[in-house]
């Protein structure tokens, strides 16, 4: 086998927690060093929260599985401060190609759209991108790994929970105010608290092959629908960072696992789609069936899960980790909030009923992917060859024709933090969507980019001119806020062609910020702190901001339970 | 002339793809013609110019099966 990529050993290190008489108590302490449980740390560091991560590995993944970055995902470790590396190793693609049998029948961009910072996807292998997430947390004082600390038992009460952890040193015991559990999709502890992730599995088997090569090819994704030289059966082509490739062979329910992953059955194969002629050696290979389930609560008392342990997809539109960081922003910002006193305990309710929101979306989605490429019986099959051969003539068919929806956030439109439209505006960016970015100026014509600017913290975008006696109003407004504890920014916008002064100025240079947004003179946005749009407005209204702050800590919602 | 629309128009392509699977699950398949057949009348009436109706008949009558 070819190896482009050796696996860091992280060593072993004895906490001082080992030797203390009482188990040591801290705030969040978080179960496993996959994407979500590094994202985690990570996310709660920037709002100053310390954590705990133990991980009963002592490296990154194994062999790649996720290959697939989205652009929201990027932007999520943009504000952690690791995407840069991602960006710079990961392969930038936008472009795929469709074939059914001999043909290609179509193909797509993904992102037409110019004027965002983060590209619509990358490919790269996991093990780069849980490196890249592990040199930053290393780099935060707030967060406390731990290599080779395995969670053994855990229990938990209405107040705190309670674990054990083996070392090779030997158990020892911690409690903590939340544990965040993301031990993957088999999770152990999901298991030992007797709850269960329901779902289906796919009565279909996968040949996942990552190959090393030298090849021309362009950076494409190129899915087949029955080829030729895979007939009856679905086969993507994708490229990854190193010249590796991962190559996708749908195999059937009969096939045998175990046969099919040894390389004198795969180089046939391979070779059938590559020609004899094309060099390349094996990286990586495994086979899959895949399954769809979610938790019906992912929330135990003060167990908190996420990333596969919470809900798990089959990977056709790359939803598995791009899904888990969109959790995990969803609930840093309110753990945080809550953890600070400055929200009340039932705000984390609504990472429950967002994420489920979250989860059926993507559970839909590659569910609907799934069936497309697997017809259950004749008469799907049916339908789906005539979509595909209309497809490539008409393209009203190529909107049925479906190898994946990739990965994209979920608007959280029925979320009781979200305070509604009054005002007509345009459907994109409606309350509980995730912002767009934007190229925006600042001070002495600094480029910047408005994700950047709205970081973690609630942000008021304001558009134009405000009336001064209604600016005074505001500022008494988000003065207010503060000494509450909800520090909420404003950042003023301002047209094309005017120049940004002080530094909560900025100047929507190209236009787009207003387009996207469909900002008015005098228009208003509010901005979570996870990035989704809570609340806007045609004119400035101080009261109706702080009213929808409260709202989105959970206060409304508090206060309607109570009463 | 009306012209028969072949860009997409569906409101939720992948919706009614996964709702025609569901029609057709667990179905015999001289249940499924004639699930196809009723479609395919009511959808006619709804399109109802026969214009429009004349140019979907021609391009779905250009069928090559590969025996
Ligand atoms: C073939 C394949 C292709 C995929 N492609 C994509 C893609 O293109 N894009 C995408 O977004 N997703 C993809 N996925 C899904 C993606 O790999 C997962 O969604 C992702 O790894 C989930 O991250 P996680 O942190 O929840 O869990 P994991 O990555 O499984 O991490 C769990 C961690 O917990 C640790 N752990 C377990 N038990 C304990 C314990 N008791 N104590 C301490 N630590 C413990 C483990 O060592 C591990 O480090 C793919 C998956 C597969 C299989």
């Amino acid at each position: 086998m070819a190896s482009t990529y050796t696996n860091p050993e992280y060593p072993y290190r004895r906490s001082p927690d080992q030797d203390a008489t009482q188990p040591v108590h801290h705030q969040v302490i978080i179960v496993g060093g996959g994407p979500a449980g590094l994202a985690a740390a990570m996310d709660l560091a920037l709002h100053g929260i310390d954590s705990v991560v133990l991980d009963d590995n002592n490296t990154v993944s194994v062999g790649s599985r996720a290959i697939c970055i989205a652009k929201r995902t990027l932007e999520i470790c943009d504000r952690y401060g690791c995407a840069q590396p991602m960006i710079d190793k990961g392969v930038i693609w936008k472009h795929g190609r469709v074939y059914f049998g001999e043909e290609q029948i179509y193909e797509f961009d993904l992102l037409p759209e110019q004027h965002h910072k983060i590209p619509a996807f990358i490919n790269l292998q996991q093990y780069y991108f849980e490196e890249y997430m592990v040199d930053r947390c290393m780099e935060m004082p707030q967060i406390d790994l731990r290599w080779l600390h395995k969670v053994a038992e855990v229990a938990s009460t209405a107040n705190r929970a309670e674990i054990v952890v083996d070392t090779q040193d030997g158990p020892y015991r911690l409690s903590c105010d939340y544990l965040l559990v993301a031990d993957g999709a088999n999770s152990p502890i999901r298991d030992s608290l007797g709850l269960e992730s329901k779902g289906q599995i796919f009565e279909d088997r996968f040949l996942i092959a990552d190959i090393v090569m030298q090849a021309d090819f362009p950076a494409e994704r190129r899915f087949w629908f029955d080829a030729p030289f895979h007939p009856n059966q679905s086969t993507l082509l994708h490229k990854q960072a190193d010249n590796v490739w991962r190559i996708d062979f749908q195999l059937g329910w009969d096939a045998d696992p175990e046969e099919e992953k040894k390389i004198d059955n795969i180089r046939p194969r391979v070779e059938a789609m590559l020609g004899e002629d094309q060099q390349w050696e094996l990286e990586w290979a495994s086979v899959y069936t895949f399954r769809c389930r979610k938790m019906d609560s992912y929330i135990h008392q003060r167990v908190i899960f996420m990333g596969d342990a919470a809900h798990q997809v089959s990977p056709f539109g790359a939803r598995g980790a791009n899904g888990a960081l969109q959790g995990v922003e969803n609930l840093c910002w309110k753990l945080a909030a809550v953890l600070d006193g400055r929200a009340p305990a039932s705000l984390l309710d609504t990472y429950d009923t967002e994420r489920q929101h979250g989860a059926r979306e993507n559970i839909l989605h590659s569910t609907r992917a799934t069936d497309f490429m697997t017809p259950k019986n004749a008469v799907t099959r049916l339908f789906r060859d005539t979509a595909l051969d209309l497809a490539r003539d008409y393209p009203f068919a190529r909107s049925l024709v479906n190898s994946g929806r990739l990965s994209t956030p979920c608007t959280y439109d029925d979320t009781p933090l979200s305070t509604p439209d009054r005002a007509e505006f345009s459907e994109r960016m409606r309350p509980g969507s995730t912002c767009l970015d934007a190229p925006i100026a600042g001070p002495e014509g600094r480029q910047e980019w408005l994700l950047e600017r709205l970081g973690n913290r609630f942000t008021l975008l304001l558009f134009g001119e405000v009336a001064a006696d209604a600016r005074q109003q505001l500022e008494a407004a988000l003065a207010s806020l503060d000494r509450e504890g909800h520090h909420t920014r404003a950042l003023w916008v301002l047209p094309q062609g005017q120049h940004a002064g002080r530094d909560n100025e900025v100047v929507d240079t190209e236009g787009v910020l207003a387009q996207r947004y469909d900002l008015r003179q005098g228009g208003v946005y509010l901005i979570r702190p996870d990035q989704h749009v809570c609340a806007r407005w045609r004119t400035l209204d101080p009261d109706a901001v702080a009213q929808a702050v409260h709202r989105a800590l959970g206060k409304t919602l508090a206060e309607e339970q109570a009463a | 002339m009306s012209t028969l629309i072949t860009d997409s128009n569906f409101t939720d392509a992948d919706a009614f793809y996964a709702a025609l699977a569901d029609v057709h699950r667990d179905r015999s398949d001289a249940e499924s013609a004639a699930i196809n057949a009723r479609l395919i009348l009511l959808l006619a009436n709804q399109v109802g110019n026969q214009q429009i109706l004349e140019q979907a008949l021609a391009i779905a009558g250009q069928v090559h099966i590969k025996e």
